[in-house]
């Protein structure tokens, strides 16, 4: 889109600052000396507020919902279980069941998805240099929707004796072949990857991953439910063995895509200017695209499809905090973590005992919030 | 219906605000729609009280037209006074009603969910009753189509092709009017009075040999192991409501089409007494429910109160409905016995 290189000559200080190293090859954990920027807050501060928005986030998730013990006395058995500190908070063994049990795995796992979803997005967005792309545009998710369908049905007896669980193996590999196909195409026809060309090559492979799926699905009237219940995700039905499951694909993507903040930051200002300056842009390209797509697969296949996170959360990011990516990355990483925690919250208690799918809520906030950020850019 | 069109149209209206990024969701749209019958009635339901009746007139006003558009089905119009003689049921609980009122033999076709009586097998097709093929249902040139959906009504109809349309009822009196309207459709109005009437008396008698327990019970209904759960105003629920029992899911009042998807956190406070299982053949069982985190303090799981149900009786308004009514009698027994021993 035009926006993206608007945005990118526009590059508010920041990112032209950051870009100042000229060494960017080997240097890619040096810390260099936090430019200055326009904005009033640092580098420190702007982290210092990602994780206060984190810890509150949390606190509301782990106090607020629909059954259990009354939200204070929740806050004073989280401060009694603190190091150092015993206060009675009153709560029984059977609540505090509820609420370590049922309650805190579907709040910290929230919080892994939301902040995995977000830096996905953002190091998607820079590396396309587009900044509407996302991992559901791209057709990562619907990927990754397929291949789960191919798991539950045609790969079923092949994959029986896997040591694995095959469904989000095979949705990395599917997510990964759809994210390939789409920068293929689109780059194909469009000359300029980083164009709308891109974004429609993402409608038509997405059209084309979904028709697939349901192609299969009804064929395989059996395993509806089975599949259904993979895609909606069981963020509602969150255990802890769900979150020790994604960790380890939430940790390692999010550092890949940290540690390339600085070749981000050069693809802002353009390929061929960033391969005029040493950096392997086709080899950063790959690693940042490999390691958001594995981590949006694990994601999504405890999740289910949520969309916004990954698009919304790192366009505010930088309308509040400037378009370098040394902030884009890690504040999109503790915004999106937020975000989902609190957007989660309303789900829980809203339709009290029933369920509101967070995917609902998630859209309903976030697209007037992103109309409202959409506008916000460009008045600037 | 009016449900269904509400929820299509949200995510839909999703999908519009959200096109620059949300291109995905179709997918779950679509298979919402193919999966949401399956899992449970819950798209039909809402409706089914006003919408029984007046599907029940369309027989008797398309029945005219499809003989008199029906040239090419010369045959079927002689048999006529007897009632149609090419009927296809495309919902399993129709095709047991149908065998049970004894309009078997006139039924040519059933589609492939319906395995219930073993006459009825022999007659199962590839047609579904979820994704219906008009040309391939017309192709058997019936007489009458028995549908537990309306959608494909209209186009049947046009086809000069009578429909009957019977969608999940939300009391027991509503499934009892369906078999009535069936025997009217398909001239077995006595067969269909007498099993209304003998499911009436078996399902009295069973309930009143049940003694209602000191203090009321609760119960809590899971139709998968996401906590879809069936209210009170399903026919479902209405098998627990018999014998006096409290649904939990009657909480959920702003869900109206009867299936609400549960909160965990709010199964386990509300702590049901019993618990009936409908996802057996999904994996759950009771002891992968007392495995859950946080639910082996639930009286029902403590107490060994985990029933897991047959799915297709539980699941059909048919006349197997006194056979459910039985399995909630004997589990309200294994109950009381376990209690005061």
């Amino acid at each position: 889109m035009a926006d993206t290189a608007a945005s990118a000559r526009r590059a508010d200080g920041l990112g032209a600052v950051s870009v100042g190293p000229l060494d960017p090859g080997p240097a890619l954990d040096a810390d260099a000396p936090a430019p200055a920027g326009r904005r009033h807050l640092g580098q420190v501060g702007w982290m210092a507020i990602g994780i206060a928005s984190v810890v509150v986030a949390l606190v509301a998730g782990f106090v607020v919902g629909p059954a259990g013990p009354t939200w204070w006395r929740t806050a004073l058995e989280l401060l009694d279980r603190l190091p150092l500190v015993s206060i009675d908070s009153g709560i029984n063994e059977a609540q505090w069941n509820i609420v370590w049990q049922v309650r805190a795995p579907r709040v910290v796992l929230g919080g892994l998805v939301g902040a995995m979803l977000a830096i996905a997005g953002a190091g998607y967005q820079g590396v396309f240099r587009n900044p509407l792309v996302d991992p559901y545009l791209l057709g990562a998710a619907a990927g990754a929707g397929l291949g789960a369908t191919l798991a539950f049905t045609m790969l079923r007896d092949v994959t029986a004796g896997w040591v694995v669980d095959p469904a989000p193996a095979i949705a990395f590999l599917v997510a990964l072949g759809t994210v390939a196909v789409t920068y293929v195409v689109g780059g194909a026809f469009g000359g300029q990857r980083g164009g709308v060309t891109l974004v429609l090559a993402g409608v038509a492979v997405v059209s084309f991953v979904t028709a697939v799926q349901t192609f299969i699905l009804q064929r395989n009237v059996e395993v509806v439910r089975e599949v259904y219940n993979w895609i909606l995700g069981r963020l509602s039905t969150a255990q802890w063995d769900d979150v020790r499951l994604v960790t380890p694909y939430v940790v390692v993507s999010a550092i890949v895509v940290l540690l390339h903040r600085r070749h981000l930051d050069l693809f802002r200002v353009g390929e061929d200017e960033a391969a005029t300056l040493g950096a392997p842009v086709a080899r950063i390209r790959l690693v940042v695209v490999i390691a958001a797509t594995l981590g949006t697969a694990a994601v999504v296949s405890v999740s289910g499809l949520i969309g916004f996170v990954g698009v919304v959360v790192p366009h505010f990011v930088r309308l509040v905090a400037g378009a370098g990516h040394r902030r884009v990355l890690p504040l999109s990483l503790m915004f999106g973590a937020s975000f989902l925690i609190l957007a989660d919250i309303p789900g829980r208690v809203l339709t009290d005992p029933a369920e509101t799918p967070i995917g609902v809520v998630t859209a309903f906030i976030g697209a007037p919030f992103f109309i409202i950020v959409l506008r916000a850019r460009t008045r600037r | 219906m009016r449900k269904h069109t509400l929820r299509a149209g949200l995510v839909a209206g999703t999908i519009l605000i959200a096109a620059c990024g949300g291109d995905d969701e179709p997918a779950a749209t679509d298979i919402a729609d193919t999966s949401a019958p399956a899992s449970a009635a819950a798209v039909t339901t809402a409706p089914a009280s006003s919408a029984a009746p007046a599907s029940s007139a369309a027989p008797a006003t398309s029945s005219p037209a499809a003989s008199s558009a029906g040239e090419t089905s010369a045959s079927s119009e002689t048999t006529e006074a007897e009632g149609p003689q090419a009927v296809i049921s495309l919902a399993p609980t129709h095709t047991e009603t149908l065998f049970a009122i004894g309009a078997g033999d006139q039924v040519i076709a059933v589609d492939d969910q319906s395995d219930f009586p073993a006459e009825a097998v022999e007659k199962v097709t590839d047609l579904s009753g979820f994704e219906p093929n008009i040309e391939a249902i017309a192709g058997y040139e019936p007489d009458l189509v028995v549908l537990s959906d309306a959608t494909i009504q209209p186009q049947l109809e046009e086809l000069g092709i009578a429909v009957w349309v019977g969608m999940a009822p939300t009391t027991f009196d509503e499934a009892f009017t369906q078999i009535e309207q069936l025997g009217a459709a398909t001239g077995h109005v006595g067969e269909a009075a007498e099993l209304v009437g003998q499911l009436r008396t078996d399902i009295d008698s069973i309930v009143a040999s049940v003694p209602a327990p000191e203090a009321p019970l609760s119960i809590y209904h899971e139709l998968d192991n996401t906590f879809f759960s069936a209210n009170s105003a399903t026919f479902i629920g209405q098998a627990y409501a018999a014998f006096g029992l409290q649904n939990i899911a009657d909480r959920a009042e702003g869900d109206s089409a009867g299936y609400p998807k549960l909160n965990a956190e709010a199964i386990i406070s509300a702590d049901p007494d019993l618990i009936f299982l409908a996802d057996g053949s999904f994996g759950e069982s009771p002891e992968t429910v007392a495995a859950r985190p946080g639910w082996q303090d639930i009286a029902a799981v403590a107490n060994d109160n985990v029933f897991v149900v047959d799915e297709d009786v539980a699941s059909r308004w048919g006349p197997r409905i006194a056979e459910y009514v039985q399995f909630v009698a004997d589990s309200l027994e294994q109950v009381a016995v376990s209690a005061g021993g």
